[in-house]
């Protein structure tokens, strides 16, 4: 069958698909797309997590066919979909500390240097909350949305939102630090 | 394999008339891991997604129409007064991703006895609005599950909406897993008390091969509540008494060994949590209850 | 907030070569990691090739059986079927692969010995082809007996799992069910039984546990014109994997070029090979690409697990709390293939007395051949099982005494100069008892957090969490204490190497350093450190890692705790080779303009040749004039010896490290639910290169030795041997709700015989983690609890 829905605000168009593929198939395999991470493919683990019309949800557990005509937000989309956010809040172009993050940029990330980066992603990279990084994209998506609607989280709340992402390298400690880092880093900034 | 996409409800009606065996598919957190798992190959995959009049509730004088697809995030979000125990049950379903895409509609479908929705549905009371092209019923829910993963729908029915009770009284729900969030139940218990009729309502969940209530547990605690005054004096409810209702609850358990569990911690674990969501309904009855209420 | 550590004692021996930003010491930020927040970094699983086939693996539905027939016709026919291959289809006479012991068939060659050995591949043109495809294959079994446990393994009629062994342990072992035995014998037990005046003994049972790492198996084989193969995988070592891949395919090695791909975690999952060879075969059978991804499920079969062991421990002391003896025999299930069970036995008996000093031992460590899941190397490698037991018995010994459970273990501690049961002399700082007084020393978490928000109880700070199942009810708090020792490195006379390219140069006018391994970079930030050595010894800023592949020689695993010891090592060593070269150049250069070149010593520091008195001789740009300077070379630690067969004496292991927890949990007692509350950690790393990634590796190791404390485990059917939970549903590991806070507390006592002085530090944490849990419900509880991971009905009883 054929898919058509929006990806990251360009629309797509995906063809020949079969009727048991996952959002999360056609966008690794068919869009080019594989950020998104097929770490369990059964809603355990979060590390496929996309918006679907803003709302977080596992891309392995929603078919294809589904989500004909609709809205994807992948972590691949995810620095321009917090920027237009903080563009509506009226906080355009770049701050004084944004700037000054980019600034101290460590020296050696030469691979992918000058990204424009959402807040959670650079947080994640400062804070250590990066080992392996499989399960990184998931929670970047899953704290993203979660600073969204409660900027100023308690660490239960964190918790709580983040408790469908699993992590097997970190402990969950430095992505702890990562999410308090981008919710102190957003108070700072508005 | 198909998939059919109706645009309409009585597009899937006629659909699911026409191939009586397309598994419906809303939320997906089931049907697409027994997909991608290579557990089941339907021939049909009947989407419900587009079908927004399931996506919606009705607050009505003495129940919620809620429909089958609303998620369980909406039930936390919007629902809590009026469905507090369901609204418990929602907070417990696996993870967030997961509560923002299933909703009643899905346990009920599947029909596990380790739905999460089931006992909050048995001790609320509701009834399972079911649809087919040949006109609608509401199966009350005490006689909705049939079996290990069956239940009262027609080959050619789907679920429309479920018809919930609205709480006249303190409503709690716990569940036992062995992880702090995103688990299966081990199993489950739901207690709802309803002042309006003097009477209390149970659900177990994972305890037996369908989710069940235990009702000489009801019974034997509506009893003992009436002959001591209880619903008018407000008092404590005695510890033997807590414990008689805890015994019986476990003995309408009628669990199995596996890898979440054994039966006989099954059966030990519904006693605890029926003596714990009885002091805890009981002592916000009573207007005492901060300390035992719990948030989330 | 975690207590940071501050690193006091004796600071650790560092010739500092250059002050150049970015250098060792400092936490410098990963270089992949903005290509892994922007999801453009490329795992093993994202690989894609125009026209490439999926390949799929039919696994054995049996545990033991033997294979009748095998009928592919119908697979084949199936439309956008590509191939089909059976162990007939092999292209070589060599059909068996293993890390040490080449017992494994690429595919089952007339029996099958555990559930979910291969049996047949198919590639195919989309994954559910191939998935129907395989479905058709019809195999008949002959269905066996199986070997489960010890008694089954070496009763005398039993089953010989390998008919025909002729690997080197074949003579020692007491049965051919038993893949290695190792004694480890010291002093006398009988007469130091004599004069205990406490003796302790316990039965330790150790759950099987899974690596459990997100990215799952995955990989594409390219095949080439010269009729070799491009294979982009996720692995741990890169060569070892080539060395068993090669001979399968028929191919010479440098026509089978491996390139490291996004490796999302391994934890010893990753040291065997997994769908590598079966890739290769299809790609070269069909002369396309072909890709395999495992799901979760089949991933559960796709790789070896940590062993479950059975462990029987007695110790005894004397009055005054001194260890006077241990006898332990610890068996540790292999099941069907011997992967890495002879090390993890060596790793069991050598370890098994622990962080303390005790004369007289009497250790036995084996592993059987069963038909249970084959388990090889996981985090903390047999050191894990027998921390487990030895801790418990410290508790029990210590109460017995009358002594704090912490004073106990002090006294008892060893330290730099111990003899350890293997006759090796502890040669590094071994500060045992300090890093016990320091995890005790951190202030406690604060009672009953559940009802600080407010009036009403929290529950995602209670037991039971999100589930609702008690408000404060039943609930008791514990402390319990461990600490463990690990080996670092191969051991046992292994000729431990790493390898390492390192040229400098100079591009647009900037010295520029690139470092060039086949260190498999899983997630560990090893490619982190490689960057910072070179700014230290070198003295530039920019630093170019490149990828891992096999067009450079041998790192050697990223395992055991080693690769920042032996391949960070061998950076340094090269870089050292390079700078000795540039200084030659210099010198021949511009010797003649300044004494110094001759008499100082000198350094590169920000781009120019210095002397230690920092007068600038030269600009490297001028030194070097366009020419780069490189250099390849191999690193060796000390070598160490093989263990006597007989009594296990000789210098086995080429460092020690040690990790000491304290857990803080809250047991529901009713319900038998666990919160552990904190895991506060202590250990010695030498000297932290880069203190960020010190602290997560130990607090990532730390969640997953709390993972087989209170949740993960392999549930295999004793009557069948078939795996029961293999799935996240009911494979439980921690979430961010199961996980404490986890203060570590970093001490660094340089361990004068390794490169900067650091300690190998990713293993450590994940041996204590698991005891101190075990023991803070102990406490909360009050009950033996002998086995792990602990479930609520063994907390209840029920």
């Amino acid at each position: 069958m054929r898919v058509n829905f929006t990806v990251n605000g360009r629309p797509q168009e995906a063809d020949d698909v079969w009727e048991g593929e996952s959002l999360l198939y056609v966008l690794r395999e068919r869009m080019g797309l594989p950020g998104s991470k097929n770490a369990c493919e059964q809603g355990e683990c979060g590390s496929c997590t996309v918006r679907l019309d803003g709302v977080p949800v596992c891309s392995c557990l929603v078919a294809a066919g589904q989500v004909e005509g609709r809205e994807v937000v992948t972590v691949e989309g995810l620095a321009d979909y917090a920027a237009q956010r903080s563009c509506g809040t009226g906080a355009c172009g770049t701050s004084l500390d944004e700037a000054k993050d980019r600034k101290a940029k460590p020296l050696d990330s030469q691979t992918g240097e000058g990204t424009q980066l959402a807040p959670i992603q650079q947080a994640f990279i400062d804070a250590g909350a990066v080992q392996c990084g499989f399960c990184t994209p998931g929670l970047l998506v899953a704290a993203d949305e979660m600073l969204e609607h409660n900027p100023n989280p308690t660490d239960a709340d964190i918790r709580e939102a983040l408790s469908g992402n699993l992590c097997r390298c970190t402990g969950y400690e430095k992505i702890m630090d990562a999410v308090r880092l981008a919710a102190a880093r957003q108070g700072e900034a508005v | 394999m198909d998939f059919l996409r109706p645009a309409s409800w009585e597009e899937a009606l006629a659909a699911k008339a026409e191939h009586p065996t397309a598994v419906p598919i809303a939320g997906g957190t089931d049907v697409m891991v027994e997909i991608n798992f290579d557990h089941r190959r339907p021939e049909y995959l009947l989407d419900l997604n587009r079908i927004g009049d399931l996506y919606e509730w009705e607050v009505g004088a003495d129940s919620v129409r809620l429909g089958a697809s609303v998620p369980y995030t909406r039930i936390m979000e919007h629902l809590r007064a009026e469905l507090p125990g369901l609204s418990l049950a929602s907070h417990t379903v696996a993870s967030p991703q997961i509560r923002n895409r299933g909703g009643v509609g899905g346990n009920l479908g599947t029909a596990s006895p380790a739905g999460d929705a089931h006992p909050a549905l048995l001790a609320a009371g509701a009834e399972v609005e079911a649809e087919s092209v040949r006109g609608t019923r509401l199966i009350p829910i005490d006689e909705f599950y049939t079996g290990v993963k069956r239940n009262a729908l027609a080959p050619d029915e789907l679920i429309r909406a479920v018809h919930i009770k609205k709480a006249d009284g303190p409503q709690q729900y716990s569940k036992v897993g062995t992880r702090n969030a995103m688990v299966i139940a081990v199993c489950a218990f739901g207690l709802a008390l309803h002042p309006d009729t003097r009477t209390v309502r149970t659900g177990i969940g994972s305890a037996a091969p369908t989710p069940v209530r235990a009702k000489a547990a009801e019974e034997f605690l509506n009893a003992a509540l009436d002959e001591g005054g209880f619903w008018d004096n407000g008092r404590i409810i005695t510890p033997s008494v807590a414990k008689q209702f805890a015994d019986l609850c476990a003995a309408a358990c009628n669990p199995i060994d596996d890898v979440r569990g054994t039966a006989s911690y099954r059966r030990h674990a519904v006693g605890i949590m029926a003596r714990r969501t009885l002091t805890w309904t009981w002592e916000s009855y009573r207007g005492t209850a901060a300390h035992t209420e719990g948030v989330a | 907030m975690p207590v940071k550590g501050t690193p006091i004692g004796t600071p650790a021996k560092v010739t500092q070569r250059s002050k150049t930003k970015g250098g060792i010491g400092e936490s410098t930020l990963r270089p992949d990691g903005t290509l892994k927040v922007t999801g453009e970094f490329a795992y093993s699983s994202d690989m894609w090739h125009e026209d490439m086939l999926w390949g799929q693996i039919l696994r054995s539905t049996v545990a033991h059986a033997e294979i009748v027939s095998i009928d592919t016709v119908e697979a084949l026919k199936t439309p956008g079927v590509y191939a089909v291959m059976t162990y007939d289809d092999l292209p070589t006479d060599v059909k068996n692969y293993g890390l040490e012991i080449q017992d494994t068939p690429v595919l089952a060659h007339g029996k099958v010995r555990h559930h979910g050995e291969p049996v047949a591949i198919v590639a195919a043109d989309h994954p559910e082809t191939a998935r129907r495809a395989a479905a058709k294959i019809k195999v008949e079994y002959r269905e066996l007996p199986v070997i489960t446990d010890e008694s089954s393994a070496t009763a005398p009629d039993a089953i010989l799992v390998h008919e025909n062994r002729d690997d080197h342990h074949i003579g020692h072992v007491p049965h051919p069910n038993i893949v290695h035995r190792q004694p480890i014998v010291r002093g006398d037990v009988e007469s130091a039984r004599e004069r205990a005046d406490f003796i302790v003994e316990g039965e330790y049972t150790f759950g099987m546990q899974d690596q459990a790492f997100l990215g799952p198996e995955s990989g594409l084989a390219v095949p080439a014109e010269d009729g070799g193969v491009d294979l982009y995988i996720a692995t741990q070592w890169l060569h070892s994997d080539l060395r068993q891949i090669a001979p399968v395919l028929g191919l010479p090695e440098d026509k089978v070029r491996m390139t490291l791909s996004g490796v999302g975690g391994a934890f010893g999952g990753r040291e065997d090979l997994s769908m590598q060879i079966h890739a290769c075969l299809l790609a070269l059978r069909t002369g396309k690409p072909v890709k395999i991804v495992y799901n979760r499920f089949e991933s559960f079969f796709g790789h070896v697990h940590r062993h479950p062991a059975k462990l029987h421990y007695e110790h005894g002391a004397t009055k005054d709390g001194k260890l006077t003896h241990l006898k332990a025999r610890i068996v540790l299930d292999g099941g069907a293939y011997a992967s890495a069970s002879p090390a993890v036995v060596g790793n069991a008996s050598s370890l098994g007395a622990g962080p303390y000093a005790v004369d007289n031992v009497d250790i036995e460590a084996i592993a059987l051949y069963t038909n249970n899941p084959p388990c090889g190397a996981m985090r903390g490698f047999g050191a894990v099982q027998a921390c487990f037991a030895y801790e418990a018995q410290m508790d029990k010994l210590a109460d017995k005494v009358g002594m704090d459970r912490v004073a106990f273990r002090q006294l008892n501690a060893m330290e730099q100069g111990t003899v350890m049961p293997t006759g090796q002399v502890v040669d590094s700082p071994a500060p045992v008892a300090e890093l016990l007084r320091r995890v005790k020393a951190m202030p406690m978490p604060p009672e009953q957090q559940w009802l600080a928000a407010g009036e009403a109880a929290d529950v995602r700070q209670l037991p039971g969490g999100l589930s609702n199942t008690t408000h404060g009810e039943g609930v008791v708090r514990g402390v319990g204490y461990a600490v463990g020792i690990k080996n670092v490195g191969f051991s046992e006379g292994f000729d431990d190497y790493s390898t390492a390219k390192v040229r400098l140069e100079v591009v647009g006018g900037e010295p520029v350093a690139v470092v060039h391994t086949a260190m498999a970079e899983v997630g560990q930030g090893g490619v982190t450190v490689h960057a910072q050595i070179a700014r230290t010894e070198l003295g530039v800023t920019q630093v170019t890692i490149n990828p891992a592949d096999t067009q450079v020689g041998s790192a050697g695993s990223t395992s055991a705790s080693r690769q920042t010891y032996v391949t960070g090592g061998a950076v340094k060593n090269s870089c050292e080779l390079v700078r000795e070269k540039v200084l030659e150049m210099g010198r021949r250069k511009f010797g003649t303009y300044h004494p110094a070149w001759a008499t100082a010593e000198l350094l590169l520091e920000g781009g120019k040749v210095v002397t230690d008195a920092g007068e600038v001789l030269a600009d490297l740009v001028d030194v070097l004039e366009g020419e780069a300077v490189e250099i390849e070379a191999e690193w060796r630690h000390r070598p160490t010896e093989a263990f006597d067969l007989r009594t296990g004496q000789g210098f086995g292991h080429v460092q020690y490290t040690f990790a000491a927890h304290r857990a803080v949990v809250e047991v529901d007692t009713e319900l038998g639910l666990v919160k552990v509350i904190e895991l506060a950690c202590a250990q010695d790393v030498g000297k932290a290169l880069n203190p960020l990634s010190v602290i997560g590796q130990i607090q990532g190791g730390t969640t997953q030795g709390l993972g087989i404390a209170v949740m993960e485990e392999i549930i295999v059917d004793p009557k069948t041997a078939k795996v029961r939970n293999p799935s996240f549903t009911d494979y439980l590991i921690p979430t961010i709700l199961d996980t404490p806070t986890i203060p570590v507390d970093v001490l660094e006592l340089a361990d004068e015989h390794a490169p900067y002085g650091l300690r190998g530090i990713g293993e450590a944490p994940t041996l204590s983690s698991t005891p101190a849990v075990l023991a803070a419900v102990r406490n909360a509880t009050g009950l033996e609890l002998n086995r792990t991971p602990v479930r609520p009905e063994h907390l209840t009883g029920m």
